[in-house]
């Protein structure tokens, strides 16, 4: 992680003269010089703000998370009320980001490989389709596609009494979407732990034919019979229990829909936005990591007798991995900094309730800055350190 | 990495702390550099918008210009900020404008904790509702269900909130940062109402495709007396901003206008003497000169002019005086005396 030591001249030549001559020394010495100014700078930074806030009477400190916050918030996962403190509007602002930033990297990277491997296809037409997409989304600026997407596309759906509706299991309206909300009657959990069980049982299965294929060459059906047990184990176990879950259907009352599940329209443009403009980027990169691939390598297994879709999944994606991976981190960590643009149309992200309104309400800017920039460092430095992680797995094993 | 992290965030801590100057005369400062910086809005008609030739015009503007003809003889001399709701208050803790008179609601909270003296109130508002004739409602009270669009970091969203939760109803809210996205997601149907201080909601009003399709709700369900705001610990400022204000209100009441001034200077009245400065050395006392009050009304005007200039029958808004009528014409606006 450390740059110095990376950076050291390699192995230092045992000491000729003084002290200061020494490298090694000298490196020390210099090293602590500007840690102890930094400390120093910080130090006189600190108490000066402090002293300088105090004369001004403006409050300071973190017990502003104790207060009760009320004003009320379009969308919340977890519970709320206007009664609760800024503590719980921090936690809620948290959340509404890691959803939109969590569901665009999955999206996101769904697109960019979707149109990454589209870009080379030998169809003329696939491959000049996804050019236009990655032209196009690449070279317009994020925020005029997330009003584009909110002021051009949702705004524009019918009002909530004309909904359009698809067989009465969602709505579509410009105040967003209402979707029918599952009821889980008794039995229920019984479902839940066929579902687990499913995936346990499909990943075991996944490892298994790995190692056989790796042993004895002999492929296996692995994704369909990984999708069987997904689906199908939950599935028996609903018919078993007796169908127990049953839908509430969304009815129009009022203003809006009662019941259902409502997702704001702010949420899916931001969603939208932020996963098709990171798409076209990860496209680029997808192509690029594919391409990097020598010819050789697919032609190789061309020889050997293999099809091109296994071709792709076993020769090229895991060469081509490696290329991916670091820019993609760079992707993923631009999403979730980009979701900050969410206040432009009023999605209440981390920034938009914490650097903005409760920074508004009680003009503590110091603290509250101070709190979302480790916010969003901590965020990134996770993704960073797993993806980290991910790309030593990949790395190529060198024998 | 590490090292590197810890001196970008110590470099930004070090701005932000630069960011604040080490409080000083406010008053010497604006004379040394020549005008005064007024944080405003980013555009209510009658408050603070640019007109039809571009200049900045409005009641708020107006209060801003009095003050730099009180200190400059010359209405001129003030430059203007425009802000968000969002950004209002750390422009000012920073220093980055003077004063604000950008119609801020005078609370509690405010004057405290984040260490601002509330000058006085120019202007007593009251949060109100508007919503689409179509929909044929009536009351505020019929509107439980609705979505609501507001601007945050107001008081508003927290009247908003207290209003519903006491009658028991239920409402979805939409906040945006600026004045312009909350207007525009409530014109292109993305709530039902849209809720601001009714003063507002008239002039906002104008920006429609449609004026008249639209409507206010009768009920005003908060007290939002405005005003302009200063940093606290600076006396002789936070007097400069008292008195002009107190200084138009008092014209008012005495029947001194722009266009009568000069005329009354020569008045037999010792108030009127002493309001001009004819009598007495009342000026200097503020850090000012003895004809501030000439200067003001003069160049701007008295509080009945600039209201009627900006808000009143005089402007395109025609909101009434109400309670913004002095103190013996049946309203609450009522200045101490000068002398």
């Amino acid at each position: 992680m450390s740059d110095i030591t990376e950076t050291r001249l390699p192995a230092a030549k045992p000491s000729r003269g003084s002290l200061l001559t020494d490298p090694r020394t000298r490196s020390i010495l210099i090293q602590g010089t500007v840690l102890v100014l930094v400390c120093v700078a910080l130090w006189f930074f600190i108490s000066n703000g402090r002293a300088n806030l105090a004369a001004r009477n403006i409050q300071t400190g973190f017990g502003f998370l104790d207060q009760q916050a009320g004003f009320d918030i379009s969308q919340t996962l977890i519970a709320y009320s206007d009664n609760a403190s800024y503590g719980r509007v921090f936690l809620i602002g948290l959340l509404n980001t890691l959803l939109v930033a969590g569901l665009g990297v999955i999206f996101a990277t769904i697109i960019g490989f979707g149109v990454g491997i589209a870009r080379l296809s030998p169809n003329w037409l696939v491959s000049k389709l996804a050019e236009v997409y990655v032209e196009v989304i690449r070279n317009l600026p994020l925020l005029f596609q997330i009003l584009f997407w909110y002021l051009g596309v949702l705004a524009a759906m019918p009002a909530a009494r004309q909904s359009l509706s698809f067989f009465g299991l969602a709505y579509f309206n410009n105040r967003g979407v209402v979707l029918a909300r599952p009821l889980f009657g008794d039995g229920s959990g019984i479902i839940g732990l066929a579902l687990l069980a499913g995936i346990v049982l499909a990943f075991i299965v996944r490892r298994w034919a790995h190692r056989r294929q790796m042993r004895t060459g002999q492929p296996f059906p692995t994704i369909k019979t990984m999708l069987a047990l997904i689906f199908g184990l939950p599935l028996v176990a609903y018919a078993a229990t007796g169908f127990p879950i049953s839908l509430e259907w969304p009815v129009l009352r009022g203003f809006n829909f009662a019941g259902g599940i409502r997702v704001i329209p702010e949420f899916v443009a931001l969603l939208l936005a932020l996963s098709t403009y990171t798409g076209g980027f990860i496209a680029e990169i997808v192509r690029a990591g594919i391409q990097s691939v020598n010819r050789g390598q697919s032609e190789a297994a061309g020889s050997l007798g293999l099809r091109p879709g296994p071709t792709l999944r076993f020769v090229v994606v895991p060469q081509a991995l490696r290329v991916i991976i670091p820019p993609l981190t760079s992707q993923y960590l631009n999403l979730i900094k980009n979701s900050s643009l969410a206040v432009a149309i009023g999605y209440p992200d981390f920034f938009a309730l914490f650097a903005g309104t409760t920074l508004n309400q009680t003009g503590q800017a110091i603290e509250i800055i101070a709190m979302t920039m480790a916010v969003y460092l901590v965020i990134s430095l996770i993704i960073s350190g797993l993806m980290n992680l991910y790309n030593q797995r990949m790395a190529l094993v060198e024998r | 990495m590490h090292k590197r992290m810890w001196k970008v965030v110590a470099a930004a801590g070090a701005l932000a702390v630069l960011a604040l100057p080490a409080s000083a005369a406010t008053l010497d400062q604006v004379k040394a550099k020549g005008y005064v910086q007024c944080g405003v809005s980013q555009g209510v008609i009658g408050y603070s918008a640019p007109n039809d030739k571009g200049e900045w015009a409005g009641f708020d503007i107006d209060f801003c210009r009095a003050i730099a003809a009180a200190i400059f003889n010359d209405p001129s001399k003030a430059k203007f900020t425009p802000l968000s709701t969002k950004d209002r208050f750390t422009a000012l803790q920073s220093g980055e404008i003077d004063i604000l008179t950008r119609n801020t609601t005078w609370t509690l909270d405010r004057d405290t904790k984040l260490g601002f003296n509330f000058v006085g109130t120019t202007y007593y508002d009251g949060q109100g509702f508007m919503v689409k004739k179509s929909m044929k409602i009536n009351s505020a009270l019929e509107l439980s269900g609705a979505s609501v669009c507001t601007q945050t970091g107001t008081t508003t969203e927290l009247n908003l909130a207290d209003y519903f939760r006491n009658n028991k109803m239920k409402y979805e809210v939409v906040a945006f940062a600026t004045a312009d996205e909350t207007i525009k997601a409530y014109e292109s149907g993305r709530c039902d109402v849209f809720t601001t201080d009714a003063s507002q909601l008239y002039a906002q009003r104008l920006k429609f495709a449609n004026p008249d399709d639209h409507m206010v709700l009768p009920e005003i369900i908060s007290k939002e007396p405005l005003g302009p705001v200063v940093r606290q610990g600076d006396d002789q400022w936070f007097d400069i901003g008292k008195w002009t204000f107190f200084a138009m209100l008092n014209a008012e009441e005495l029947g001194i206008t722009s266009k009568n001034v000069e005329e009354m200077k020569k008045s037999s009245s010792p108030e009127i003497k002493r309001v001009l400065g004819v009598e007495g050395s009342l000026g200097e006392g503020l850090g000012l000169t003895n004809d501030w009050v000439v200067r003001i009304i003069s160049k701007v005007g008295n509080y009945a002019e600039i209201y009627d200039r900006n808000l009143g029958a005089g402007s395109k808004l025609k909101i009434e005086r109400g309670v913004n009528r002095l103190w013996n014409k049946g309203g609450i606006q009522y200045a101490p005396p000068i002398r």
